[in-house]
């Protein structure tokens, strides 16, 4: 009895300890850590913590970003280990990591409910699959001459932006107003909320976010993993890498009764029950779990022919089409008249410390991790108009919604790879080392005297030159007497701009009372970062002069 | 909806205005709030305490664009030690983001340390707030949350040159109270400062000399606009001590910021603070 007793509890844990529970808890962690990051990307939790991690280690945006620059920023190293993963155990990073398959996969666990035939349907390999590989084909190209649009569909990076701009945003809003509602939970709010002790953030543009981002959960409703499947680019990075993979699934074929229940949970849809397509499996290890006769195992094994196909099912013609389409994009991207040497938008303010904008585009992912700490929500996902295909949803400056704030440079700490490069607040203000070099300018407010109230209303104003945090401030005021529309005569303090002082913080066009278009705009007019939009010929020195009242 | 007077009658024989000079900060404090009838007479056991520094920047404490923080934590240790205070709250609704004011201001660490309570405000915080006698603020959105079952307020302000109304000082220093669309009353300024002085009746208010910004405020930034002084001034007069701070921190005058005339005639103090008041060294 004491024999039979301890076989049935060995059988039990080694039950409780198979596989598929391991990738649980895997896949738990990481879904935490990457909830965990986000919530900890906010100016009073950052403290060192590396927030950007997840980023870093994404193999796509480590080899796209060595492509378009030619070097490896800061952390991105990290994703060899991704690298050496896949080379050990095919695509687990897809299912062992991956916040977003983690997603996928829940929403078609909890919401795509279907009976065991129509289920080995939808999980056997279809020929869409093929094109995620031709979509990597394209980027990676572009990428190569220069142009990095991987952000667009990486899943990381689409992931970070999708919950940073609609989602975050939305679970505050709502977490708030039911602690409005029992103000007793209001600490209990403040601590779970993403941005604390903020207005409700905003970002321009985050509805077609947050709807490309429910069509891609939703589609798993249609077609289980659809993204992870069909479209993921890395993904399709680390299928290609996978074939070379030591550990495999195996079948017995011998044991085989050929019952297709292997096809029941499948992820991948990589077909276990016959020729196991290498590239497509994501190690999820349900077929381990499912098959009546243990006739599948995940084990070291050749790559043979008979039983696998290991290489992307992607031919030569398929593959040439692609790269002649991502040779053809890079023009279609670069040259529809965005962003030139003579023609900017001006409202292309991009963050402190930011690359300029050529090797900013090479670098920038849209991960929005930037938008995400930043404490003003001044930063925001780009439109078309302004920074056109190329640049959209890459960060700029709305100053309508906020303004840089003078001592922080969170931003260039976050970002995962050196679009923004680190920066210190002393290199950002021109302070002790930096003296020399000067502070980093976003650009340069100008006033619209039509719209101003001192000058085209004879109206007290001046909330402009309060707030301009420079000293001297490049705001400053000159006195002009002059008549009120009733007679009487007043001193009017009329606005002007020192544009040799002004660091383009856009606090002034925050604070201006014309709420719509403000009556003073920073436009990216003597950006630090860009040689071709200097606007003074010399900067003067400006004393530090104010006379007393 | 209207706020509370939140003044306490003085004890008798003590002045509307008290200004403790030399020593440290902490000991100027406790001076200067010994000299004006002692802080236990203001506050009693079980009070709640609103403190209003001025957090309005994101800028380090030396520069004297902000509350400095050694006043408020000795003030926070005296109310919650001495007066046996229930709690006691610090709030504030900064220009530049709240959070980040509150830490590089140093203001959220020592108030932290001594015991109270950072209030930051957010859009949920603020209600309209009428004021009889007032003229642009008689009806105005006010960060009302802090103040709920508040007993007793007290105003703490550094003393700061600003240009449209020549001094930000005690009664200037509310105007982080408000919300709504206040980037709108710098088109009549005076009127809407010398409001403050109606809107909020504080127990008290104090104006720390310690780091006087001299010019290019209210945001200074440069450590050469401040200057370093020795003295501390409390007084249950606001105007009177506003007029005291702009004469004799900011060196200025005589003639006096239009708002505190016009707060003298709203009826919220007296400028003339010469035989009104006691210097304690």
């Amino acid at each position: 009895v004491r024999l039979i007793a301890a076989w049935i509890r060995e059988r039990q844990l080694r039950r409780l300890l198979r596989l598929s529970n391991v990738r649980l808890l895997s896949q738990a962690f990481f879904f935490a850590a990457f909830v965990l990051s986000v919530w900890a990307t906010w100016t009073t939790r950052l403290q060192g913590y590396p927030v950007s991690r997840l980023l870093e280690i994404d193999l796509l945006v480590f080899v796209s970003t060595a492509l378009s620059t030619g070097f490896v920023y800061r952390f991105l190293g990290w994703a060899v280990v991704v690298l050496i993963l896949t080379l050990l155990f095919g695509r687990v990073f897809c299912n062992w990591i991956c916040p977003f398959g983690t997603l996928h996969q829940a929403v078609g666990w909890l919401f795509c409910v279907r009976k065991p035939s129509e289920r080995w349907r939808r999980n056997q390999y279809r020929s869409a699959y093929r094109h995620k590989y031709a979509l990597v084909l394209v980027l990676l190209v572009l990428a190569g001459l220069g142009a990095l649009q991987i952000g667009l569909v990486d899943p990381l990076s689409l992931l970070y932006r999708s919950v940073v701009t609609a989602i975050a945003p939305a679970v505050d809003w709502l977490a708030k107003t039911i602690a409005g509602a029992f103000p007793s939970l209001n600490g209990v709010a403040d601590d779970l909320i993403f941005a604390p002790g903020a207005e409700q953030r905003v970002f321009v543009g985050s509805f077609w976010i947050g709807a490309l981002f429910v069509v891609l959960v939703g589609m798993n409703l249609v077609i289980p993993r659809f993204f992870c499947r069909v479209l993921c680019p890395l993904g399709a990075l680390l299928g290609a890498c996978s074939r070379f993979a030591v550990f495999r699934i195996n079948r017995a074929v011998g044991r085989c009764t050929d019952c297709n229940l292997c096809l029941t949970r499948c992820e991948g849809a990589c077909n276990p029950h016959s020729q196991l397509r290498l590239s497509e499996c994501f190690a999820c290890m349900n077929c381990l779990d499912d098959c009546p006769e243990d006739a599948l195992s995940f084990t070291m094994m050749h790559r043979d022919r008979q039983q696998v196909i290991p290489e992307p099912d992607l031919g030569r013609r398929r593959v040439f089409f692609a790269l002649v389409t991502g040779l053809l994009a890079y023009p279609l991207l670069k040259h529809n008249g965005a962003t030139t040497i003579t023609k900017v938008s001006p409202q292309l303010v991009r963050p402190p410390g930011s690359l300029e904008e050529e090797e900013f585009l090479q670098r920038c992912i849209k991960c929005e991790q930037c938008l995400d700490v930043c404490p003003t929500n001044v930063l925001q996902p780009a439109s078309l108009e302004q920074a056109g295909v190329e640049g959209l949803w890459s960060p700029v400056l709305d100053f309508n919604l906020g303004f840089c704030q003078l001592k922080c440079s969170l931003c260039s700490e976050v970002c995962p790879t050196g679009a923004i490069r680190t920066i210190s607040v002393a290199e950002k203000l021109g302070a002790a080392s930096f003296a020399q070099a000067g502070p980093i300018r976003l650009g340069t407010a100008f006033f619209d005297l039509g719209r101003c109230l001192p000058h085209a209303m004879e109206i007290p104003c001046v909330v402009c030159e309060e707030v301009c945090p420079t000293s001297p401030k490049a705001i400053q005021t000159s006195d002009v007497e002059t008549h009120t529309v009733f007679g009487e005569r007043i001193t009017l303090r009329k606005p002007f701009m020192v544009p040799d002082l002004c660091i383009g913080c856009g606090i002034c066009q925050y604070s201006c009372p014309v709420t719509d278009q403000r009556a003073v705009r920073v436009s990216p007019m003597g950006e630090s970062r860009s040689p071709q939009r200097q606007l003074l010929l010399d900067r003067r020195i400006i004393p530090a002069r104010r006379k007393p009242v | 909806l209207q706020l509370p007077d939140y003044r306490v009658e003085r004890p008798s024989g003590a002045q509307a205005l008290v200004v403790a000079r030399g020593g440290g900060v902490a000991q100027r404090l406790r001076k200067a709030l010994e000299a004006i009838g002692g802080l236990t007479h203001y506050v009693k056991p079980g009070d709640i305490v609103l403190i209003k520094p001025n957090a309005a920047f994101d800028r380090s404490p030396l520069l004297g664009a902000t509350t400095n923080p050694e006043v408020l934590e000795q003030l926070v240790r005296m109310l919650l030690e001495d007066c046996r205070a229930e709690e006691v709250r610090v709030t504030d609704n900064p220009i530049e983001s709240p959070a980040a004011c509150f830490a590089k201001s140093g203001i959220g660490a020592a108030v932290a340390r001594a015991g109270g309570r950072v209030l930051l405000p957010d859009g949920n915080a603020f209600a309209t707030v009428t004021t009889p006698g007032a003229e642009v603020l008689q009806q105005w959105s006010l960060l009302l949350r802090p103040l709920h079952n508040v007993d007793k307020v007290i105003g703490v302000a550094p003393a700061k040159d600003h240009n449209l109304c020549h001094a930000s000082l005690g009664i200037k220093n509310w105007y982080g109270l408000l919300g709504g669309r206040r980037n709108q009353l710098h088109q009549d300024i005076h009127a809407a400062v010398s409001d403050l002085a109606l809107v909020v009746r504080p127990t008290l208010t104090i104006v720390d000399g310690s780091a006087v910004l001299m010019r290019n405020g209210p945001t200074g930034g440069n450590p050469a606009d401040v200057k370093h002084g020795d003295a501390l001034a409390v007084g249950t007069d606001p105007v009177a001590l506003d007029a005291w701070a702009y004469e004799q921190l900011l060196e200025r005058g005589p003639q006096l910021p239009g708002y505190l005339y016009e707060a003298e005639r709203k009826g919220a103090g007296s400028v003339a603070y010469a035989d009104r008041m006691r210097e304690v060294l």
